[in-house]
């Protein structure tokens, strides 16, 4: 009898018992289905690409769109679908005008070399953050100590955006990555820090600092190049994407790394720069924060993986499930994909997406890790998670991985 | 080796920079690579394909010659 089997939905959980591992489900159809149709929340059924090569070939397809409003994008959440909306900015854009160009007004705040002359500051940070902790109680949680407070204190400096408004940051912006929250708890908190942020840009324009708004207020928003609301949506694009998934990986790659201790010796014993960049690429590889699956929809047919995928169709790239492909990052019989090795060659992962839209701020992000974790475990050797694995909460409830918080002593 | 940088399409994520530093560079203005050398030596090929493989916007084009 000839039937036809529904789409599985999507998103898959993960194993709780396997806290670092993408959803399994998503590992077995990268072998037996690898571009395969998926439900979600809305009813609609996009295709889902998991090999590396596929979702490669999709991010940098020329006629792929990121283009949030396309009525077929297939969205997260409606809660998401609404904030996108909101928030709507060149990030979410397709082309060359509505793209492109506000892209590279950031760009040159962000180059790798820029990024690279912050690392002495990035270093003043993060040692005077874990003085404070060091002088504190145990066990004490990483993520309010320090993983969150590295990323926002130098993307809070970079914006110039006053650290005493984090408070109230952190906590509109958690409603964007919350997978329980409503379109209405979204778009508030989105008009809220728009709110923030037009006023700072507006400030700056008669008071500039040296900062990245005052440099937007100058040269984009007095000449009337680009509007107050718009610069607004790019500030908030480089506040929000700036601090949590830098966070994550922070306190993720912690538990990580004090989870395999053979590797933890390697990265506490080096000082030697090129295996801490490796170090810091595995863990963006095997940890892969971002683990929604980015999504596009196909602005003309499109051949992918020998599979046509036509105009209008949702496609959803889930990028972990990418970065454990064996014939990506399988090199050799003794590194499976599924371990974490700080030694393995992995800078091709794809954990800040790829094509036009692979993350603006990733020198920054690198920067902050090689730092971060070239320092925790010199300066903390005994460094050792206070609650088992099995304890820990990890965010297995926001569109943006990590833990909520991390009991760490020494 | 003969390396073409498609300015058109650099999205200047700096990933070039990065793989081969000897070899790219980024525009203060817009943070648009450029080459630093016409022509790297060997030493250099395997990072200067490395960056070609993982430039976002597939702008690196990369001959051998």
């Amino acid at each position: 009898m000839a039937h036809t089997t529904a789409p599985p939905a999507f998103p898959m959980e993960r194993d709780a018992r396997c806290p670092f591992d993408p959803p399994s489900a998503l590992l077995d159809l990268q072998q037996s289905a690898p571009i395969t149709r998926v439900r979600i929340w809305n009813g609609s059924e996009p295709w889902l690409v998991t090999r590396h090569e596929d979702i490669r070939a999709v991010l940098s397809h020329p006629a792929i769109s990121s283009d949030t409003d396309n009525p077929d994008f297939p969205h997260q959440s409606a809660a998401i679908q609404a904030r996108r909306k909101r928030a709507k900015s060149f990030f979410t854009s397709d082309g060359p005008v509505e793209h492109d160009e506000p892209r590279r007004v950031l760009a040159r705040d962000f180059t790798a070399k820029r990024m690279q002359a912050l690392r002495e500051h990035i270093q003043t940070i993060t040692d005077k953050l874990l003085d404070d902790m060091l002088a504190g109680p145990k066990p004490v949680d990483l993520v309010e100590a320090f993983a969150l407070p590295v990323p926002s204190l130098m993307i809070c400096e970079l914006l110039g955006v006053p650290y005493s408004a984090q408070d109230s940051f952190h906590s509109l912006t958690k409603a964007f990555v919350d997978r329980a929250s409503t379109p209405e708890d979204t778009v508030a908190a989105t008009d809220q820090l728009l709110e923030l942020l037009s006023g700072l840009l507006d400030k700056k324009v008669t008071e500039p600092a040296d900062d990245l708004l005052s440099r937007l207020a100058q040269e984009q928003l007095k000449p009337g190049i680009r509007s107050l609301d718009e610069l607004a949506k790019m500030a908030l694009l480089l506040l929000t994407a700036g601090h949590e998934t830098s966070a994550n990986m922070i306190a993720l790659g912690t538990a990580a790394l004090l989870t395999h201790p053979d590797q933890l010796e390697k990265v506490r014993s080096t000082d030697d720069p090129a295996l801490i960049a490796s170090t810091v690429e595995e863990l963006l590889r095997y940890l892969t924060v971002v683990h929604s699956g980015l999504r596009r929809v196909a602005g003309e047919d499109i051949q992918i993986g020998g599979r046509l995928i036509r105009k209008g169709e949702g496609i959803i790239c889930p990028i972990d499930t990418a970065n454990w492909d064996a014939s990506a990052f399988e090199t050799d019989a003794t590194l499976p994909a599924d371990d974490l090795d700080v030694t393995r060659p992995a800078r091709h992962h794809l954990a800040f997406g790829f094509g036009v839209h692979q993350c603006l701020g990733q020198q920054l992000a690198r920067v902050e890790l090689q730092v971060v974790f070239s320092t925790l475990f010199r300066r903390i050797p005994t460094l050792a998670l206070a609650e088992p694995l099995g304890d820990i909460h990890f965010k297995h409830d926001m569109s943006i991985y990590g833990a909520h918080s991390l009991l760490v002593t020494w | 080796m003969k390396i073409h940088i498609d300015e058109a399409k650099c999205v200047g994520g700096g990933q070039c920079v990065v793989a081969a530093p000897e070899v790219f560079d980024q525009r203060d203005e817009d943070g648009v690579a450029f080459l630093l050398m016409e022509n790297p030596g060997s030493e250099l090929h395997a990072s200067v394909q490395e960056a070609a493989l993982l430039c976002p916007a597939v702008a690196i084009a990369v001959a051998e010659r």
